[in-house]
């Protein structure tokens, strides 16, 4: 509790076998517990209790886990930092001072912390993988259509993916393994077996990398800080040392993915937060006025000022004479980025650059410059935008901050960077 | 903020990451200036006009900052201009199954959250 790291500390017993049988893993509060409040770290959602349980909830209690709580998290998903939660910030168990990351903050924190063993993030724009990188912890975001969002609360449906944390990737694979698979409820999902693999992660966590070809695309690398470039370079001298070979390859579409991201997740996000009208679930309503007055003033009390960012922020992007000059051309970017990457595959096996471009902000340093904090997540979100699987693995620290390092690899090539980062952590 | 500032920030200068918004109050009133001065796009009535389509109020103070953020965050999402016309790969399929009659939750379960409910139904404030 001294991170702040969960909204609810409460246990949900899973079956008594299973291959998560007398393990503990915390959930982050924007995956629906039946009858466990899921609060989205909103005061729109501090009453919320879900009458069903998500997916990926459902299996780890089939898969004998026990479930600690629900954990701290940016209202809605919306921050780099943990520091937006209508139930205040946390603080990184790793580096004490500063914010844990965003938006998964209090799953990397608990699992750094030792609270649980495991634990599920969401993932749009970076908020498993940031988070891990700033916790020194493993943090992975599967292949869009892998895991199921089926009782996920939304935020940008077409760039969000559930993901494990843990401390080692052996451990977040084990996990992976269990959440991963379609489900007939999310259409989205899809069958690993129908794209050339299967759902043997764990095992793919040997350590092996002989032959493997890294590539490093230099517009991921050059604009980190001096810090965390070199302990991402010893990082893949340790990759050489174990057999890997590396080259530089160039992706200039991803000079272009952060302000592709936001307009697409802003304008996702202003479509998808217009459920809460306080009716059917919200804040109390009982205000006076019509149904638009009603609506904008439960709106005003219940969402905190990022989420009203985004939402108008979207609404302006959409909106009638913006369309075309912000979300279609976002939307050509996304296709760009696409297709530069699948290019850069054709060269190399997997991709590797720093999680993150910066160390760890101190508690309270970026939240008056939203632009800043946006800008942070250069690295991440050009694969949520391409639907690529990805990890985050600790490589050292920089001045007592952790650093992590991201591997991405070709759709459905979960197995190839779990086996190259096992090489790591 | 300028494109200057930007493009810094993400080359990672750490001095220039550091430096920006340290002060909170300083930053606020330049980025209100630089919005008066900068761009004619973002005012006090666009944020509202905004606001009123999203039927979000904005708290006292809010609007205010959300004129020079918004001014700032948009002149960034115009460096979308250099973005080349990209064939976009119509991959995409619909997925179809049977329309079946299934188990779904039972009525008072999906009140149970609502503020108010009236003889099994949602209640909400008068239309107009």
């Amino acid at each position: 509790m001294s991170h702040n790291g969960y909204i609810t500390e409460q246990e949900i017993q899973g079956r008594d076998n299973g291959p998560l049988a007398g393990r503990t893993v915390a959930v982050k509060d924007n995956l629906s517990t039946e009858g466990v409040r899921t609060t989205c770290g909103s005061d729109m959602l501090a009453e919320y209790v879900p009458p069903y349980d998500a997916t990926v909830v459902e299996r780890l209690k089939q898969a004998g886990a026990t479930i600690t709580g629900k954990t701290n998290m940016d209202e809605f998903g919306m921050g780099t930092t943990t520091e937006t939660s209508a139930f205040g910030p946390v603080e990184n168990p790793a580096a004490p001072g500063h914010v844990p990351g965003g938006s998964s903050g209090g799953s990397a924190a608990v699992v750094a912390a030792g609270d649980a063993d495991l634990a599920l993030g969401t993932d749009t724009g970076g908020s498993v993988r940031c988070p891990a990188a700033f916790c020194g912890v493993v943090g992975i975001k599967p292949t869009y259509g892998l895991v199921s969002r089926y009782g996920l609360v939304a935020y940008a449906n077409s760039l969000e993916q559930v993901g494990p944390i843990a401390s080692t990737v052996e451990e977040a694979a084990e996990l992976l393994e269990v959440i991963a698979g379609p489900d007939d409820r999310d259409a989205t999902t899809r069958d690993a077996t129908d794209h050339g693999t299967d759902y043997e992660f764990a095992a793919a966590a040997n350590g092996d990398i002989e032959g493997l070809s890294v590539g490093v695309p230099t517009e991921l690398v050059e604009g980190a800080q001096p810090g965390v470039r070199e302990q991402f370079w010893a990082a893949i001298d340790d990759l050489e040392a174990a057999g890997a070979s590396s080259r530089e390859v160039s992706l200039p579409s991803v000079e272009h993915a952060v302000e592709a991201y936001y307009v697409i997740a802003m304008g996702e996000a202003s479509s998808n937060l217009a459920r809460y009208d306080g009716v059917r679930y919200g804040s109390p309503g009982g205000y006076e006025g019509d149904w638009n007055d009603s609506f904008a003033r439960s709106r005003e009390d219940g969402f905190g000022e990022e989420v009203k960012r985004r939402i108008l922020l979207g609404t302006y992007a959409l909106s009638a004479g913006y369309q075309d000059k912000y979300y279609r051309k976002a939307q050509d970017a996304r296709a760009w980025v696409q297709q530069d990457f699948d290019a850069a595959f054709e060269a190399v096996d997997v991709l590797a650059s720093p999680t993150m471009p910066v160390t760890p902000f101190e508690l309270g340093e970026s939240l008056d410059d939203p632009l800043r904090m946006y800008l942070a997540d250069a690295n991440t979100t050009p694969v949520n935008l391409a639907n690529l699987p990805a990890l985050s693995v600790p490589v050292g620290e920089t001045d007592g901050l952790p650093v992590g390092l991201q591997l991405v690899g070709p759709a459905f090539g979960e197995k190839r960077i779990i086996r190259a980062g096992s090489a790591l952590a | 903020m300028t494109e200057d500032t930007t493009e810094s920030d993400r080359n990672g200068e750490s001095d220039t990451v550091t430096d920006v918004g340290s002060d909170p109050v300083e930053a606020d009133a330049s980025e209100a200036m630089a919005a008066e001065t900068e761009s004619e796009a973002v005012d006090v009535g666009t944020v509202e006009h905004v606001a009123d389509l999203a039927r979000v109020n904005l708290e006292s103070g809010e609007r205010e900052r959300f004129v020079g953020q918004f001014a700032d965050i948009l002149e960034y999402f115009e460096t979308l201009d250099e973005v080349p016309e990209v064939e976009r790969d119509p991959e995409l399929t619909n997925v179809m199954r049977p329309d079946e009659i299934s188990e779904s939750l039972d009525r008072a379960e999906t009140l149970r959250n609502a503020p108010e409910t009236e003889d099994g139904q949602f209640k909400g404030p008068r239309v107009s």
